[in-house]
């Protein structure tokens, strides 16, 4: 398989501050891959790097095609309303005809065709990320980034937006890299997890998941992964000692 | 309720001002010549309605207004923004547009006479000089709290730069810019009511002036009342703005 995200010994800092060293990594087309790791250990900055927002101080990275990304905090244009801002995301090329065909069959894919003339401020945090991820994928890049898209929901409704991301990627697959600090994200999501260190960035542990999806966090295979992760981050419990 | 309040409590106020003015007047506090009597006003003030004098004044001093602060809102919200993106440009002309800022209108008052001569140019120029660079100050300082991740999302969207300051950066700071919309209009306000006391014959500055120069005080409070509810009218205005859906959701968040 062809990689279409690729960094090649590639390293970025502040002066005096190695933040990436010398990191490798591949990603297929259509793969999903997760980054978890410790906060601070440079995961936004690999997303920012693997988007082009960033530029390594060394080494090479390699994008085929356009990417888009979704930030935790929110890139919805606030001044925009739902349907305004999906449109706003399409590339240049569309012609208004196919452009108004795509907006709203992405309406419907995230159930928010009644709340297509809404503004941000009006919807609920879940319904943002919707629109956010209807922005994201109507555009149809070949590379999708999250940047802990979900973290900001509150558990139901990340659970449930957890779903829709596996489904809405099923029908149109993508090639996604997603960070997250969530364990149960990673191991129901991910083709493969990758487990980071602090800085210098990288990858301790990598944990390839072949369970086919939508899995659960007990799903057998995913639960044991989702331990082994914990245990690479020193989350498991322990007895304290006095 | 609100609204009830909101309207009434200010009328009543105001009637009290008008009670307790009266009632000096009336009591001979003031000495005489030196306070006109409610009652006066009022004739006079029946009197320049009557004689369209005062709806004259009125459109000169709007006119000018209107054309100073569109004028100095335009060029200085979009000098604001070329400069706002760029550091360089940024530190080379915060400076010199806070020195601008600082100099009153009414020192470029002999300039704007030299340049300009009489009538509405200089006093259009003098409000356009109290609206540039306020505006541009703004401008620029809101445009550099401007959510980064806006900028990030608009590069992945391949948006020309043009379309970066006209969609992201204009659209992200109008809710800010609004409120120093409305701030600036004031100022303009102000400062027309100054610069048309250089000016030859209309326009409610004049009316004062001209007003004070024959001892008709209770024309002079005729021309200030009017320039204090037509201030009240331009804030209102720019208060109706901000509720407008597109810019409200940077009032309500």
């Amino acid at each position: 398989m062809t990689a279409v995200l690729e960094l090649a010994d590639v390293s970025f800092g502040y002066p005096g501050v190695p933040v990436v060293e010398g990191l490798d990594l591949s990603v297929a087309a259509g793969e999903l891959v997760v980054l978890v790791g410790p906060s601070g250990c440079g995961k936004s900055t690999l997303l920012g790097l693997l988007g082009g927002h960033i530029a390594p101080t060394s080494g090479a990275v390699r994008r085929r095609g356009q990417s888009r990304t979704i930030y935790q905090q929110g890139g919805l244009f606030p001044w925009l309303t739902v349907r305004q801002n999906i449109a706003r995301g399409l590339p240049r090329t569309v012609d208004p005809a196919s452009a108004a065909r795509k907006i709203s069959e992405w309406l419907e894919v995230t159930r928010l065709a009644d709340f297509a003339n809404a503004y941000p401020h009006q919807l609920s945090g879940g319904m943002r990320q919707r629109v956010e991820l209807a922005r994201a994928l109507a555009a149809e890049t070949d590379v999708l980034l999250l940047d802990e898209p979900f973290s900001a929901l509150d558990y139901q409704t990340r659970a449930r937006m957890r779903q829709e991301l596996i489904a809405t990627l099923a029908s149109r697959p993508r090639t996604t890299v997603l960070v997250t600090h969530d364990i149960e994200e990673a191991v129901q999501l991910g083709d493969r997890v990758l487990v980071l260190a602090d800085r210098p960035t990288k990858v301790r542990r990598v944990f390839e998941l072949r369970m086919p999806r939508p899995r659960s966090p007990t799903t057998p295979g995913a639960a044991e992964a989702a331990h082994a992760i914990m245990e690479e981050l020193g989350l498991t419990c322990s007895p304290i000692e006095d | 309720m609100s609204r009830l309040r909101n309207v009434l409590l200010p009328l009543l106020t105001g009637q009290v001002m008008l009670l307790l003015w009266w009632l000096a007047s009336a009591l001979g506090w003031f000495p005489v010549g030196t306070v006109p009597s409610p009652p006066e006003v009022a004739a006079s003030l029946v009197e320049e309605l009557r004689s369209s004098r005062l709806i004259t004044h009125m459109i000169a001093s709007l006119y000018r207004v209107s054309w100073g602060f569109c004028a100095g809102a335009v060029t200085g919200v979009g000098f604001g923004l070329l400069v706002s993106r760029s550091p360089v440009a940024r530190a080379a002309v915060l400076p010199w547009i806070n020195f601008f800022r600082s100099l009153s209108p009414i020192a470029w008052v002999p300039f704007a006479i030299l340049w300009f001569g009489l009538g509405d140019p200089p006093a259009i120029f003098l409000i356009f000089m109290s609206t540039f660079f306020q505006l541009a100050l703004s401008t620029i300082a809101a445009a550099t709290t401007v959510p980064q991740v806006y900028y990030r999302v608009a590069s992945e969207m391949g948006l020309p730069r043009r379309e970066v300051l006209l969609g992201v950066t204009l659209p992200a700071i109008v809710p800010n810019l609004v409120l120093s919309l409305r701030v600036a209009a004031g100022v303009a306000w102000m400062v027309v009511v100054a610069a048309e006391m250089i000016a030859r014959d209309s326009g409610l500055g004049f009316l004062v002036l001209d007003a004070r120069s024959g001892l008709r005080m209770d024309l002079v409070v005729v021309a200030m009342v009017t320039i204090g509810a037509i201030g009240i009218c331009l804030d209102l205005l720019f208060a109706r703005v901000m509720m407008i859906q597109s810019v409200r959701w940077g009032v309500e968040r």
